[in-house]
């Protein structure tokens, strides 16, 4: 089946395979990576705090979101939101939400307990001690995370998080099932329309792969940077 | 509107909206505007929602971008509603939806109208409303002519697939049970993939609309490899653009735009475009002239889940 | 919110026409926990092997190990399901692919061994890992008894480093099971396709996928029990 390999295909849908779908990708991936790290931080500090109410709420989320599957979460938020929206704003109607800010919530949502499992471990890692000294120095609880805690869990962590980013950027391949135009529903729509499977998905294999194997040999390099040494 | 719901925006529209009653007493002005309509004038913006491989309702082009018979009329909607609400400007947003989410998106509210091949019955209108019908087509199925199945009876055994969340999908399932056919049923995600699962071999037939399968089948790369069923599942049933359901007052303005549209001759000039002549992207031509139940239903639209009704 | 709630849904018959909504998402469970068990054997013993050619002294067999895990882990599952499903059977002789496609229930197949094949460089990892984590007294001691290679590893090496890994890999047979879900994009009717299916036919989107939540938390739970007492029965007793 080789024989009849058609590269054609490929170098005709470059602009809409990248000026869309991968832009889609990107930005969802980004955008969902940043707020994601910012709640799944918040989250790990409610699950520290000694307040059982915040405990036991990051807890559940966290558990629940880790024991479903990605497309259930997906096809969830999807018909979900518009009603959550509405019940937020106090609107009568289920309230207008895009594909694109759809898909966002889901996955910010959705990452989130996997980050904080991440930025929990970070917080534990810093010593007890330093707390103790923020303490005593008179600085606020709120205080001694931006300044003192947060910092180093950060730095210490940087490469999961970076890691569970890659992992994220590849996740993001399933709004497929919604028909949204990422990079592999760009590549699968291109497919079908041409019926050129064999090339399409091949193709999309191997760019996901040139990104991610990129991405992740650049993390362990930084790994090995960053590290703290104690 | 609830008082406590008031916003500048909110104020700024019911004053011009009570302007405009005094001076105009036109349709939308004579009263408060509510839901969908109340919406559109609000937010300056109508969703509608599109299909990727309805061909040729609402279907992307050569450049990714939806065209079709069903979209053009959804814009021909969109026409009537800023002409009714008496707009400078309404931004027309665009959203893909598949069969299987179509429905629970106009009920959340992320699209307003869709636009694409969706049979009007009476299940479905439990959950939506439909405006005047735009289309009749009975389920078959298509298959490769060297498979050699016509009947429904041929199928024993087989594997079938159709697309999820579609009349189709539903009517082989009862075909299966009540004749005892011992069907493998598998579902796609949209009609292009269902299309391709018989074009790899994965599945022997397609069951579908015997519109779509045709220009599923005039758009793949060997049209003369297939052939459709002779027997049909069902009906001819009629296809609606879908609205969100108890909005009496959207209905009737998405209901009087189309009515509008199909007794011009606008409308016939419009199914023409879309089925007599070749079609993006590739120029195929679908062959498909105005059947009499269609003329007649553009006579006198009609918005009737009933198939006895046309 | 304007939602017609209806929990007698799950008990009215479903247009299938074999049983009720409430045993269709029954075989979808029953579909996502042959699929898991199936390509967990896979994984396991395929992940082992690759995680085992990673610590192994040959650079050619680490080179291959590492060749895999890197290949598998950077391709998004859902590739990989549509690499198998689609693209497999076209590039293989005609008649290979042909009979591939023919194959009854070819979605199980084709999931089972793409899971296998994905998690099982994920389990590679922890293998190795685990393997790593051992002093290098072990493998030594191993080496001074006299025991071949294949040996040290079997008797000594590998069963301390299952017990190290266990509560990771449980991990991953629980991410496992959570992936089945992709093949419902290849036509696998397990659980969650059952509940979209659900949601299609009765139009009672948020009963179908509550249920269909309710189920999978309850298989988290079951699985981390179970690997719980595994973990007490299997410890090397004065370990901890």
């Amino acid at each position: 089946m080789f024989s009849n390999f058609d590269f054609s295909v490929i170098t005709t849908s470059l602009p809409y395979l990248f000026g869309q779908g991968m832009v889609f990708t990107v930005t969802l991936t980004a955008l969902a990576a940043s707020m994601g790290v910012v709640l799944g931080t918040l989250l790990a500090m409610m699950r520290l705090s000694g307040l059982p109410g915040l405990k036991h709420f990051a807890k559940v989320y966290v558990e629940l979101m880790r024991s479903l599957p990605l497309v259930l979460v997906i096809f969830w938020f999807y018909f979900l939101v518009p009603y959550i929206g509405a019940w937020v704003t106090g609107a009568p109607n289920p309230i207008q939400v895009g594909a694109f800010s759809s898909a966002l919530i889901t996955f910010t949502l959705f990452e989130a307990a996997y980050f904080s499992e991440i930025m929990r471990a970070g917080i534990q890692s810093i010593s007890k001690g330093q707390t103790g000294a923020a303490n005593a120095l008179g600085m606020t609880y709120w205080q001694t995370m931006a300044n003192v805690i947060l910092p180093q869990a950060f730095r210490n962590m940087l490469p999961l998080l970076l890691t569970q980013t890659i992992v994220l950027f590849q996740d993001t391949s399933l709004v497929y099932v919604l028909s949204l135009t990422d990079f592999l529903g760009a590549a699968s729509k291109v497919a079908q329309r041409d019926g050129r499977l064999v090339e399409m998905y091949l193709f999309a294999a191997v760019v996901y792969f040139a990104v991610c194997f990129t991405a992740s040999f650049l993390v362990r390099r930084l790994q090995r940077r960053v590290a703290i040494i104690r | 509107m609830h008082p406590t719901h008031h916003r500048s925006r909110g104020t700024v529209a019911a004053l011009v909206l009570g302007l405009s009653a005094i001076l105009a007493s036109g349709p939308a002005g004579a009263e408060e505007l509510t839901g969908t309509l109340k919406k559109i004038k609000d937010s300056g913006a109508i969703t509608i929602g599109y299909r990727d491989s309805s061909v040729p309702f609402s279907y992307l082009d050569g450049d990714q971008k939806p065209v079709g018979y069903a979209y053009e009329i959804c814009r021909k909607i969109a026409d009537g509603v800023k002409a009714n609400l008496k707009m400078d400007k309404l931004e027309v947003k665009l959203n893909p939806v598949t069969s299987a989410t179509r429905i629970p998106l106009i009920a959340n509210g992320t699209i307003d109208l869709e636009c694409g091949s969706t049979t009007n019955n009476a299940d479905r209108q439990k959950q939506a409303a439909f405006t005047n019908t735009h289309f009749l087509t009975a389920t078959r199925y298509v298959s490769k002519k060297d498979k050699k199945l016509d009947k429904i009876e041929d199928l024993k055994g087989r594997t079938v697939v159709s697309t999820s969340g579609t009349t189709n999908i539903r009517q082989i399932n009862e075909a299966n049970t009540e004749r005892k056919l011992g069907l493998t049923i598998l579902p796609a995600k949209d009609h292009a993939e269902a299309f391709l699962m018989v074009e790899t071999g994965r599945a022997d037939a397609f069951v579908m609309d015997d519109v779509l399968l045709a220009s599923l089948m005039a758009g793949s790369k060997t049209p003369d490899a297939y052939a459709i069923s002779t027997e049909a599942l069902s009906k001819p049933e009629p296809y609606g653009i879908m609205l969100r359901k108890d909005d009496a007052p959207f209905k009737a303005v998405v209901d009087a735009a189309t009515a509008k549209l199909y007794e011009s001759p606008e409308g016939k000039a419009l199914y023409e475009k879309w089925f007599t002549q070749p079609i993006p992207p590739r120029g195929i031509n679908l062959k498909l002239p105005m059947s009499e139940a269609m003329q007649k239903q553009f006579a006198h639209p009609s918005d009737s889940a009933d198939p006895a009704a046309y | 919110m304007n939602y017609n709630w209806n929990w007698s849904i799950f008990l009215e018959p479903s247009p299938e026409g074999t049983g009720t909504y409430a045993d269709m998402l029954l075989s979808g469970l029953s579909w996502t926990i042959a699929t898991a068990l199936s390509s967990w054997i896979i994984a396991f013993f395929l992940g082992s092997f690759v995680g085992v050619l990673r610590t192994l002294p040959s650079p050619g067999a680490q080179r291959i190990g590492t060749a895999y895990v890197e290949l598998f882990r950077n391709v998004p599952l859902l590739v990989q399901m549509f690499l198998w499903y689609f693209v497999l059977p076209e590039v293989l002789p005609a008649s290979v692919g042909a009979w591939l496609k023919q194959l009854p229930n070819a979605p199980f197949y084709t999931a089972v061994v793409c899971l296998g094949f994905f998690t099982a460089s994920r389990v590679a990892e922890q293998v190795r890992a685990g393997i790593q984590s051992l002093p290098r007294g072990q493998r030594m001691a191993g080496t001074a008894m006299g025991l071949t290679v294949a040996q040290t590893y079997r008797y000594v090496l590998l069963p301390n480093a299952y017990r190290i890994i266990l509560p990771p890999l449980t991990s991953e047979f629980l991410n496992n099971l959570k992936n089945t879900s992709v093949a419902l994009t290849i036509g696998l009717l397990e659980l969650t396709a059952r509940a979209r299916s659900m949601q299609e036919f009765s139009f009672q989107v948020f009963e179908a996928f509550t249920a269909a939540t309710i189920l999978y938390v309850l298989i988290n739970l079951v699985v981390i029990t179970a690997a719980s007492f595994l973990e007490r029965g299997v410890a090397v007793p004065g370990t901890r």
